[in-house]
């Protein structure tokens, strides 16, 4: 076997065996989807308490029957209970029962009084606001004798349907703010997986040099193999722990969906017609927070998004990575290497913080093209204007520019490293980092 | 076995090794001395191949050095260590595969191994559970116990305990005896007298002796010598001055004690015709040969 498989298998069974991998695996993707299906099932719960029960005394005698329950909301229209009872009944209890008095100059004063025993939420006190107001309105269109079913046919609200017009002449719709999102969403998630992989690397070389094994291991195998070893290793956890986030989501998001469709109270013979579990996910999805979610994702490459993800992490993180080894390589301890990593990883800062505010603002822009060129910044540039649509010629010139930009730092980063992991006892400045290149 | 020809390496600002020459023979336990920064840590990792030389060829066995070489030879670092947070088995398994040993055979040898050094119990216990002096003994476990033909100690003993010292010299000894090459470098000297059959010494980037034991020894010889006799009659001493200086003396009734040094052209045993002829009584003759060291702090002090 060759000697390089062997170090690749231990940099890479010591990490997956480790509890912190299985914790990171596992509790990320249930945190993330826990947090989501909780927010959700707080809200429908909270919807749920807040139902209310509101006694009615009406003095007009018209009013009442006009008013209209719904889900959070009873009204008792005629209460057999007098009021004052009903009000002893009321007071210093923290019920959901409220009395709401109508006064017979209800249509003049346009006034009203609600008791309750507490606090009055909010939710409560709009919906009755809005509920008196359409009586209100309603008495003064028939004062003025008109028509109020032709008031409800016109429709005043616009709506702007976005469309962009594709080469082939079509047009489609887009959707700009999901499109930012998932550029933003990529660009967090490209940045903390290479800064987090590319400094398991770099802790590794630290481990080795402060441990002083790395000697006894570059008399057996080429400090090169050592080296690439090492990234080869822990790029494979990468995949690894990307592949079973991947599988763990689409199993909670199965469950999540589950759980919350027999709560929604969808007509199940939607989720029969609609044949197959994606689309019943997606309108189980969409009926919880109320967005036609379907065409949008239909409009969004994720198989080109998933690919060139993996392409532009592996790149990236292979390029970040030796650069890492190079730094680790030439610091005796861990507290001394934080100097060297700042420079390094300024250019993916940057761009991180730029994916904010030009790169999706602005995705086509002489800016944001020229830092998804550059290799050391199109990880995340390229990543966040993917899902804005990039020519394929454009990402496939960026990928080979940074794979090319990976064999030659690699190539410089493996003579700093082989130079600095023997020299034990000081720490190396810049310049003699790139004197040993030379040696 | 092993054969430097002609070595040169420079770095930044000096030159670590200048045009040095070696031969080391099947079978040998080798000295490297020489004192801290003399280049002996440099020509180490040159044979094994760590870096690589600026000129000058190293013969394995009559070929070039090439990487699978290093399959065949051990190396005991002077800086050494292992991986904390792994079970000493599995450290081992890894370095004995990054030699070429299966798993299976590592295994296998691997206990072997630490039940001879009294550890068989240890084996899933991690480095940093051990002593400091049992981290000693894993790691030229670790360096021995893939039966690599050349062995290369940089200084075995040091931060080892007198006992496990002890130890682990037998070890050394004994695969000298099973007929492994061994190169042992180190800066102190008493002990390469006590077990090397050969040495060479290196200093300021080159070598400046080398050669068995024995014949070191010889070539330094100083024709110092004690006597221990008694003299049936007084004069007898005063009249070796003829053949020898005479540089310490102590007399008794009954013994006379001196220490001597024979002049050019004569040698011991005109000394001790002479005495005998004479009928004194010898009860012991010795040699004041030079210790490694005396030789050692000379050609250094020579060089410099």
């Amino acid at each position: 076997m060759n000697k390089i498989f062997i170090i690749i298998q231990r940099e890479y069974l010591a990490r997956v065996k480790k509890r912190s991998f299985l914790l990171t695996t596992f509790l990320i993707p249930v945190l993330f989807i826990g947090m989501y299906v909780g927010i959700i099932l707080i809200t429908k719960k909270s919807f749920e308490d807040s139902h209310a029960t509101v006694y009615v005394y009406d003095r007009t005698e018209t009013t009442a029957k006009q008013l209209e329950d719904n889900k959070t909301l009873t009204f008792i229209r005629n209460p057999e209970k007098d009021l004052a009872d009903q009000l002893a009944d009321l007071t210093g209890k923290k019920s959901k029962t409220h009395v709401l008095i109508i006064p017979q100059d209800f249509y003049s004063a346009k006034a009203t009084e609600l008791l309750s025993g507490s606090k009055p939420n909010m939710a409560l006190k709009t919906a009755l606001q809005n509920n008196l107001s359409d009586i209100i309105l309603k008495n003064e269109y028939k004062k003025l004798e008109i028509d109020p079913s032709l008031l409800e046919g016109i429709e005043s609200k616009v709506k702007l349907s976005t469309k962009e017009i594709a080469q082939d002449g079509d047009t489609k719709d887009s959707y700009t703010e999901v499109v930012m999102g998932l550029g933003v969403t990529l660009s967090i998630l490209i940045y903390i997986c290479l800064m987090l992989y590319g400094s398991q690397v770099m802790r590794g070389v630290i481990e080795e040099k402060t441990s002083r094994i790395v000697e006894i291991i570059v008399s057996s195998v080429k400090p090169f193999q050592l080296m690439m070893g090492k990234i080869i290793g822990v790029g494979l956890v990468g995949l690894t722990q990307f592949a079973l986030w991947g599988v763990l989501s689409l199993i909670l998001i199965t469950a999540a969906s589950g759980i919350m469709m027999q709560s929604v109270d969808i007509d199940p013979q939607m989720i029969q017609g609609s044949n197959g579990m994606e689309p019943a996910q997606l309108s189980a999805l969409s009926e919880v927070s109320g967005i036609d979610l379907q065409p949008i994702l239909s409009t969004i490459d994720f198989p080109l998004i998933f690919g060139s993800f993996i392409l532009f992490f592996l790149g990236g993180y292979l390029l970040y990575s030796a650069l890492f080894a190079a730094v680790a390589s030439a610091v005796d301890s861990e507290t001394e290497v934080s100097q060297f990593t700042l420079p390094v990883t300024m250019p993916l800062l940057i761009t991180y913080l730029l994916s904010f505010s030009v790169l999706i603002n602005d995705p086509d822009g002489a800016i944001s093209t020229w830092l998804s060129m550059i290799p050391f910044t199109s990880p995340i540039a390229m990543m966040v204007r993917i899902p804005f649509g990039v020519d394929l010629w454009q990402i496939g010139l960026s990928i080979l520019l940074l794979f090319s930009t990976f064999i030659l730092i690699t190539w410089l980063a493996a003579k700093v490293y082989k130079t600095g992991i023997l020299m034990y006892g000081k720490k190396a400045s810049l310049k003699e980092m790139l004197k040993w290149i030379k040696y | 076995m092993l054969h430097i020809q002609n070595i040169t390496k420079n770095y930044a600002r000096h030159r670590a090794l200048n045009n040095v020459s070696l031969r080391i023979k099947k079978g040998q336990l080798h000295g490297l001395l020489g004192p801290n920064g003399a280049g002996k840590t440099t020509l180490i990792r040159i044979i094994n191949q760590i870096i690589a030389p600026d000129s000058g060829t190293i013969l394995f066995e009559g070929e070039p050095l090439r990487p699978d070489h290093s399959n065949k030879i051990g190396y005991l670092p002077e800086e050494r260590g292992l991986y904390k947070k792994m079970k000493i088995g599995d450290q081992l398994i890894y370095l004995g595969q990054l030699k070429g040993l299966s798993k299976r055979e590592s295994k296998l040898r691997i206990r072997e191994w630490l039940e001879r050094l009294e550890m068989g119990d240890w084996i899933d216990k991690k480095i940093a559970d051990l002593s400091k002096g049992m981290q000693q003994k894993v790691q030229f476990v670790a360096t021995v116990f893939h039966e690599p033909e050349l062995i290369i100690l940089d200084e075995p003993f040091s931060g080892f305990d007198p006992v496990n010292a002890k130890t682990i010299q037998n070890e050394i000894l004994k695969l000298h005896q099973k007929g492994s090459t061994i190169i042992y470098s180190t800066h102190r000297m008493e002990s390469v007298e006590e077990l090397c059959t050969h040495l060479s010494l290196i200093n300021k980037s080159e070598i400046i002796l080398d050669g068995s034991i024995n014949e070191i020894k010889d070539a330094y010889k100083t024709q110092t010598y004690t006597l221990r006799y008694t003299e049936p009659e007084a004069n007898l001493t005063s009249q070796l001055k003829e053949m020898c200086e005479i540089v310490e003396n102590t007399f008794t009734p009954e013994e006379t004690y001196i220490k001597i040094l024979i002049k050019e052209s004569y040698s011991l045993n005109d000394i001790l015709k002479y005495l005998v002829d004479n009928n004194a009584t010898l009860h012991e003759v010795k040699e004041l040969s030079p210790t490694m060291q005396d030789i050692f702090i000379d050609q250094v002090t020579k060089t410099a």
